[in-house]
């Protein structure tokens, strides 16, 4: 039977065919519905992890015990996830362990477009390329059997692209599979330096076997065509040459770490010229080339961004290999579409909290969430953003080295990201003393990648009861003395506790709390506007709600948009604006 | 063989493209067509642009369509027609929602919206369609059916019977939608026909 499913659903459906008994991750765009489709299948136990290192150490325990185990997350998360990535290749594993890390060439959803293939090799793991929804179901059966079978941990690495494109997919029924029985072996799985020195030689050996495997795996193979262009190509790419070089020799690598050396040896010499075909860094062509192969790759195609047959084309055409296209142009003198950039969504509680910070001139240091959305115009209540985590650490940063800023500093984090990597940012600046002012903007939920539950939901992602941590009492644990929880939707006790907060000598945090409004769905009467009392100042515009307009120097409301959330009747200097739940 | 056909859906998050894209994709599957569905989660979706990518034929290798290589936009939005025109091929059809949602930056007034964007389309290309879906919608009886008064009207250019269009509808929308749903398949069919609209 066939079924049309995205990358991420045909990895949940390998995952239940192969026999995974764990899988575990952290939310994070693209990889984020892998679970969620796996968690819909009872038979295996699915997580989420607070980050993705826990998430890792969860797979490699259920692996080295004897079972298989899938670990998800999106390619930054494997940054979190590095320390045991690295030393899990040393060990190896006794149940299959399959890790998806999933890459965001052109950063849709991603704060940098980092090339994770890099890190198969810099961790020395195996590393499968799917390159559509089959392959990607096809590949985690694989990829277990291969990690079971080198003793190793495989990286399944996946791009947008094929995460999120639907194809048809031939579904198969689970294979019943025993979990292997677990042997004590401290020169296995103890790593201190005389046992690691014993497995690094044993992972050199695993990794030779592997790629002589590599030269006749099913997965590395050549699709013949005209031999005077030859594409050596991976993932998605290899859908892109198809379309763009029909006719051309293809040797389309499944298996890209190791490389296979004699096959791309056979094929460089069955073709006149030799191209290299990939997404981001030349990971294939460097290798290839270390081979004393001449091959030509981004020479002609850029290491920035997402491909597809269209720019393939244009470049092999500029390269000569291809005739020029046509010059149509159907755009020549239209007028420029203005951008739609997202925004935070009418009605968002935590909207108001950027207004404040805005308004008070501070300069705010932000994290990765829904509230990145905070910074841009024309609400401009966040300077910064590098990673999960960070906001809070960069505050602690500013305020130990740069006095004059310090009082003006202030870090914003979501909940879920706290839980995240927050809790040992919070730590430090209270262990080092620091008068750091931190607000937590508690939406109950990971909302950005679509509301998935965390520690402090009170729901795990089987859709069993939790028990629900205690933010407050959580701070107070680490040895924040000021903690104050307020309504992000009262602007003004916002910005008294930010005053507060900033005042007070050591670390503060304000717990704004107010669930997401796509999860409470509340809906308040809207608010109206009284045309006679507006001034047309524009002071609501500077909300960024989506719900609000300003033409012929009048406010309007959008009944259909404004959910009643009143920040605009607080900002609203002459009464204008009328708030639907005035008296409620 | 078949014809390949790409379909570029394109819009505003929450207007439904992905209901369409879904009903599409059935008609593909009942017609015994390869397909590819490619679209954008995650931070796009929070009021952002938002493009479904949707291509069948006897067999699709890439899950994209590039520029000059959808033979019909559909688009839900009239700025997003104009946003994403560059992909359409020649001799393409173009089919406008004459809804327009103004974007952040022009409701704050740093950017406009520019006027008269269907005419300007209707210039440069000689398959045009542009329909009110969502007054449509709401004469049926549910604004959310927009999309598929909007699938309606496309399905007058694919070559595909009317009925495979119904019975693939069926198979995506909740049975308690279905009357509502059939009714602005229908308008959106019929506002085709000529005579009845342009």
């Amino acid at each position: 039977m066939k079924e049309l499913l995205s990358g991420n659903a045909a990895i949940a459906r390998g995952a239940y065919e192969a026999g995974v008994r764990l899988a575990s991750g952290y939310p994070g765009t693209p990889s984020t519905e892998i679970l969620e489709n796996l968690a819909r299948y009872k038979e295996v136990y699915s997580e989420w992890a607070p980050n993705e290192k826990v998430a890792l150490e969860v797979g490699v325990g259920a692996a080295i015990a004897g079972a298989r185990a899938l670990i998800t997350m999106k390619h930054v998360g494997v940054n979190v996830a590095a320390d045991p990535l690295f030393t899990a290749a040393y060990t190896g594993v006794n149940g299959g362990l399959l890790l998806v890390s999933a890459d965001d060439p052109g950063m849709h959803s991603s704060q940098n477009e980092q090339d994770n293939r890099h890190y198969a090799r810099f961790a020395k793991v195996a590393m499968l390329e799917p390159s559509d929804s089959q392959e990607a179901k096809d590949m985690v059966a694989l990829g277990l059997d291969i990690s079971e079978q080198f003793d190793i941990p495989v990286m399944l690495r996946i791009t947008t692209r094929v995460a999120h494109s639907q194809g048809m997919v031939e579904l198969g029924e689970p294979i019943p599979r025993e979990i292997k029985p677990y042997s004590k072996d401290v020169r296995k799985h103890l790593m201190v330096p005389a046992f690691g020195r014993l497995r690094r030689l044993s992972l050199e050996d695993r990794l030779a076997r592997l790629k002589e495997y590599g030269e006749t795996t099913p997965v590395n193979y050549i699709v013949p065509g005209d031999d005077k262009i030859g594409v050596i190509t991976s993932g998605i790419s290899y859908q892109y040459v198809r379309e763009a070089l029909p006719g051309a020799s293809v040797l389309k690598l499944g298996l890209t770490n190791p490389v296979p050396g004699q096959l791309i040896k056979k094929f460089a010499a069955q073709v006149q010229t030799l191209y290299v075909v990939e997404e981001l860094e030349p990971y294939l062509e460097e290798q290839i080339r270390m081979l004393g192969i001449k091959v030509t790759g981004k020479e002609i195609l850029p290491v920035t961004g997402e491909f597809d047959q269209g720019l393939l084309r244009s470049k092999f055409a500029a390269a000569g290999v291809l005739p020029a296209g046509r010059g149509e142009n159907l755009t020549a003198g239209l007028p420029q579409a203005p951008p739609r950039p997202p925004v935070l969504c009418p009605g968002c509680p935590h909207r108001g909290v950027f207004y404040t910070l805005h308004s008070m001139k501070l300069t705010v240091s932000g994290d990765i969430g829904c509230y990145t959305l905070g910074g841009l115009p024309p609400l401009e209540g966040i300077d910064s953003c590098i990673c999960m985590g960070a906001g809070i650490s960069m505050a602690h940063g500013i305020d130990k080295a740069v006095p004059g800023l310090k009082e003006k500093t202030v870090a914003v984090i979501g909940d879920s990201t706290f839980l995240h990597s927050g809790i040992t940012s919070l730590l430090n600046a209270v262990y080092n003393n620091s008068d750091i002012t931190v607000l937590i903007l508690d939406n109950r939920t990971t909302a950005m990648t679509g509301h998935q539950d965390h520690p402090a939901t009170g729901r795990n992602l089987m859709g069993g009861e939790a028990p629900e941590v205690n933010l407050e009492a959580l701070c107070h644990a680490l040895g924040v003395k000021q903690v104050e929880v307020v309504d992000p939707l009262d602007m003004a006790a916002v910005k008294a506790a930010v005053n507060t907060g900033l005042a007070a000598k050591g670390p503060s945090v304000i717990i704004a709390r107010r669930p997401c409004i796509l999860l409470t769905r509340e809906s308040k009467p809207a608010v109206t506007v009284d045309p006679e009392t507006c001034n047309g100042c524009k002071m609501c515009l500077k909300l960024s709600c989506p719900a609000i307009s300003v033409s012929d120097k009048k406010s309007a409301v959008d009944q259909t948009l404004c959910v009643g959330c009143d920040l605009c009747v607080q900002v609203c200097k002459t009464g204008a604006m009328k708030g639907g739940n005035a008296g409620a | 063989m078949l014809k390949p056909i790409n379909v570029l859906m394109v819009g505003v998050g929450g207007q439904g493209t992905i209901l369409a894209s879904k009903v599409l994709a059935a008609v593909a599957m009942k017609m015994g067509y390869d397909i590819k569905v490619s679209e954008i989660h995650g931070m796009a979706q929070r009021g952002g642009s938002v493009v479904t990518q949707i291509r069948l034929g006897e067999k699709v290798y890439s899950p994209v369509i590039s520029e000059g290589e959808a033979d019909v936009i559909l688009a839900f939005e009239q700025l997003e027609a104009l946003r994403w025109l560059s992909c359409l091929k020649p001799g393409g059809t173009v089919i406008i929602n004459s809804q327009q949602i103004s974007p952040v930056p022009v409701l704050a007034g740093a950017a406009e919206y520019p006027g008269d964007i269907t005419g300007k389309i209707k210039e440069r290309v000689a398959d045009v369609v542009v329909l009110d879906a969502l007054q449509a919608a709401l004469d049926c009886g549910n604004a959310k059916a927009a999309n598929v008064v909007l699938l309606g009207a496309m399905a007058q250019k694919l070559p595909v019977d009317e009925q495979t269009w119904r019975d693939a509808l069926a198979s995506i929308v909740p049975p308690r939608l279905l009357e509502i749903n059939n009714a602005a398949f229908t308008t959106g069919f019929n506002s085709l026909v000529p005579g009845v609209a342009s």
